[in-house]
């Protein structure tokens, strides 16, 4: 009773926060007038004009927003684009379910990779630890942690796509899908359920032309997750318990899985769980240096549209990526509680 | 025991005058105080001590470089453009690293002979103008039925710009012509008939090709050779109308040659040695320090010394996240200060607008100053850090007054009458201060990195008069990472190490800082 109340008064937090930022950013992004005269690269002024009335763009802003609400609820409708060229006149929605599936697979295709192999260097390490092989993986996640994700992405780039023999090359971007299926017919903007041809991206080839962004990607969490495991599993290893372990009779073996494996997966366990939350979000520097199709790339190109960020598509990836970051942290701190009894969630 | 054998004689007591102070006797060792106990322990850490140097020889380089520069951020010229790195000492060595050169492999007869004809252009006048630096290796590889040849050389970036086309008003023409006798470097060349190559009309504007040529099959240029196999020249021959007086000329004929083609009115088109023409330009008619055309770090796409750059941009970053961090420390440090001081109601109302403030993305308060604000992006990314940058620094000195508001001595100090004000800021800070600095020191990476990722998406473009960043440059490296990956090279070691040692200073200075490792070592 006590572990609900407190998710609830969390959930109503992050609620309240996220209705402010919404509000606050749908405010800020309408405040100023719409110049009807500057125009991005090959928009008609005239067409521009009656898209915006007719969508209501031009009324009072609070009508605005519960317009842009009602909208939201009864059609799952987010808008469309105006200043994007290529999406110009698109529903928003759709154009961002057909982006997220580039974006989420690789992030899932490199947490699958970063968590086992972070959590064995880091467990390897502690084992080792004051040792050569300690010292030797210490010092690369030291460096892969500090080094900027675009400077190590830019030499895998380099070294897959370009140094290697021709036929062990990777493919320098990713390939596109001109046809993927496509959720909303121009008019209807009803929901569907999604229906995904998955047979497009489970495909060697596909796979493939990823493989260099999810390895760039999974470097830094591997790096991440090998020192937090190596700075717990040490901690736990020194602690009293394994000493009874030990005098009990568990060779070395048993207690390290036994005890203290698991005792050192408490703080870890919860950063896998918010791992996996953002998966939806990825990382607009990856996405750009191998040119991933991803919800990243939408993002920067509304916010880099000319002659204003495009409204919509602001609106809605603001509001995604607020979302995620919330939910990500609250579902972090809840996991603790559940992981580990001893944790009781908001106790003073 | 005898009564008087601990008699001492009254004469060895004395009064203690009314007005003495006594004191305890001083201490024979020196005290160690908190910041010397911590700097003691950082100096004992040996990553902590590279990593500062590194640290302070990328601030030093951040501030000499700009001005020990020749080169400004705007000098920039297309000719130029991609040149590769040259370190004038390993050049003049001869040694075949970072000289300037590029190791060219696969390279086919024609393309091979238009470099031999750059150096055999230059070296009439300058023997010691390679082109192709080493001996060409010859390969012959036989392809769709056909035997080729392939040439692997080491190639002169900087000379193999050679020989350029020049518009020149009839003043600079004339102070071309008087440099040219003052110095006696021989800079105008003879101009070329292109009457002698009609065929080829694509390479009218390149200066380079004093040779026939014909158009080939595919439209490409082709050589025409003698019967030697040598190629033909096709200087034009003077005709008295090109106003050359200068007493300098070509392989010491007295005047065959044309010098000058007279296009309209005030305007000479000439054929010059660009590096010649290169230090007379900056040297006669700019005036700056440029001497002779040499890049350290190389130049970019379009031909800007990337060594000025990468400093001009560094010291930014610096001086961006020091502005920052201190800001921040000082807002943070006062709001985290009154939030922990008097907890409660004040607290909750305080920390919620932080958790707000801190969740809105970074990207959305930069996209939103930058639709309103009509102000250079530069202050805009001042702006954004500061408006949010301080809910960190906040947060931390809110932790450090709940863990010390309630010590005996501040109980003590409040008992003795003493303010809020005074015990916050005489009591409870200095004993937060070493965490408050290790924090603040942390900001400078954070902030650099995002300034640096900001201008590498150009959410944030810096690029305006003589300022750039490392961000952008990192961009641009990116585009051209695959054929000139020496643009992308300097910039990312810059950033790497720079990351690098702040986290390991960082480290350093969190342990040196934290008293409960004392001794622990």
């Amino acid at each position: 009773m006590y572990m609900f109340k407190y998710i609830c008064k969390r959930l109503g937090l992050v609620l309240m926060t996220f209705t402010i930022i919404f509000v606050m950013c749908f405010v800020l992004i309408k405040l100023k007038p719409i110049d009807m005269n500057t125009v991005g690269i090959g928009q008609d002024a005239d067409k521009l004009r009656r898209l915006l009335e007719a969508r209501g763009y031009l009324k009072p802003i609070p009508e605005q927003l519960f317009l842009y609400l009602k909208r939201i609820v009864l059609d799952l409708d987010f808008g469309v684009g105006v200043y994007i060229p290529q999406y110009s006149g698109q529903p928003v929605w759709g154009v961002f379910i057909e982006k997220l599936p580039p974006t989420i697979l690789i992030n899932v295709y490199s947490s699958l990779l970063a968590v086992p192999v972070g959590i064995v260097l880091g467990i390897f390490a502690a084992l080792k630890k004051n040792k050569w092989q300690d010292h030797f993986i210490s010092t690369a996640v030291m460096v892969v942690i500090s080094v900027p994700s675009f400077v190590y992405a830019s030499l895998l780039l380099f070294i897959l796509c370009f140094k290697l023999p021709v036929d062990l090359q990777l493919p320098k971007s990713m390939l596109s899908l001109p046809d993927i299926v496509s959720l909303f017919p121009e008019k209807g903007l009803q929901y569907i359920p999604l229906t995904f041809n998955w047979d497009l991206y489970f495909n060697w080839p596909m796979i493939k032309s990823m493989l260099p962004a999810v390895f760039a990607m999974s470097f830094g969490s591997i790096a991440g997750y090998a020192r937090f495991t190596r700075a717990e599993l040490t901690e736990v290893l020194t602690s009293e318990f394994m000493l009874l372990a030990r005098t009990k009779g568990l060779t070395k073996s048993q207690a390290t899985v036994r005890h203290a494996l698991r005792n050192s997966m408490v703080p870890i366990f919860p950063s896998i769980v918010g791992e996996f939350i953002s998966v939806l979000s990825g990382s607009l520097i990856i996405e750009r240096i191998f040119s991933i199709p991803g919800v990243g790339a939408l993002y920067l190109s509304a916010i880099n549209a000319t002659p204003v960020p495009d409204y919509d598509f602001f609106m809605m990836l603001s509001a995604f990526y607020t979302l995620i970051g919330l939910v990500a942290g609250l579902v972090i701190d809840l996991s603790y509680g559940v992981i580990d009894p001893r944790i009781r969630m908001g106790a003073r | 025991m005898k009564a008087n054998e601990y008699k001492i004689s009254s004469e060895k007591f004395v009064f203690c005058p009314d007005n003495a102070n006594l004191h305890d006797q001083k201490l024979e060792t020196k005290p160690v105080t908190y910041m010397q106990d911590a700097l003691n322990r950082f100096a004992k850490n040996k990553a902590s001590i590279v990593a500062t140097f590194i640290i302070a020889i990328l601030v030093l380089f951040a501030i000499i470089a700009p001005i020990a520069s020749p080169y400004q951020v705007k000098d920039s010229d297309s000719n130029y453009a991609y040149v590769v790195p040259r370190n004038e000492l390993f050049y003049n060595l001869g040694i075949k690293f970072w000289d300037g050169g590029t190791q060219k492999t696969g390279i086919p007869k024609a393309t091979y002979d238009q470099y031999r004809a750059i150096e055999l252009e230059l070296t009439k006048i300058d023997p010691d103008r390679k082109v192709i630096m080493t001996e060409p290796e010859i390969n012959k590889i036989v392809y769709m039925g056909k035997e080729k040849e392939e040439y692997s050389f080491r190639l002169d970036t900087y000379n193999a710009v050679g020989v350029k086309w020049v518009s020149l008003s009839t003043a600079r023409y004339q102070l071309l012509q008087e440099y040219q006798d003052r110095t006696g470097i021989q800079v105008l060349y003879p101009i070329t008939d292109a009457t002698l190559r009609p065929e080829a009309i694509q390479d009218k504007s390149n200066g380079n090709i004093w040779y026939k040529t014909r158009l080939g099959a595919g439209q490409k240029t082709e050589i025409v050779y003698d019967a030697d196999g040598n190629f033909i020249p096709i200087y034009m021959a003077d005709n008295g109308t090109d106003m050359y007086t200068s007493k300098i000329y070509w392989e010491g004929d007295q005047k065959l040659y044309s010098y000058a083609e007279k296009k309209s009115g005030d305007e000479w088109y000439v054929r010059v040695d660009y590096r010649e023409y290169y230090s007379f330009y900056h040297q006669e008619v700019l005036k700056d320090r440029i001497t002779q055309p040499s890049f350290l770090f190389g130049t970019n796409d379009s031909g800007k010394d990337i060594f000025t750059c990468l400093a001009s941009g560094a010291r930014f970053s610096f001086i961006l996240s020091i502005i920052v961090a201190s800001v921040n420390l000082c807002v943070g440090a006062i709001y985290g200060s009154i939030e922990g001081y008097y907890g409660g109601r004040i607290d909750i109302v305080m920390e919620r607008f932080v958790e707000i403030l801190s969740s809105i993305p970074f990207m959305i308060v930069i996209v939103l100053l930058r639709y309103h604000l009509d102000a250079s992006h530069m202050v805009i990314l001042f702006i954004s850090f500061f408006l949010t940058g301080w809910t960190g620094m906040a947060a931390r000195t809110r932790m450090q007054f709940y863990r010390f508001k309630n010590q005996e001595y501040v109980l003590v100090a409040r008992t003795l009458g003493a303010k809020d004000s005074r015990i916050m800021f005489k009591h409870i800070f200095p004993n937060a201060i070493g965490t408050l600095i290790t924090g603040s020191v942390l900001v400078i990476p954070s902030v650099i990195f995002s300034e640096t990722s900001l201008t590498y998406l150009n959410i944030i473009d810096l690029n305006v008069g003589n300022m750039t960043s490392v961000g952008t440059l990192l961009a641009k490296g990116q585009n051209f990472l695959f054929t000139y990956p020496h643009m992308i090279l300097f910039p990312a070691i810059f950033i790497s190490l720079l990351m690098l040692s702040f986290n390991l200073f960082g480290n350093g200075l969190r342990d040196a800082f934290n008293p409960s490792l004392r001794g622990t070592e």
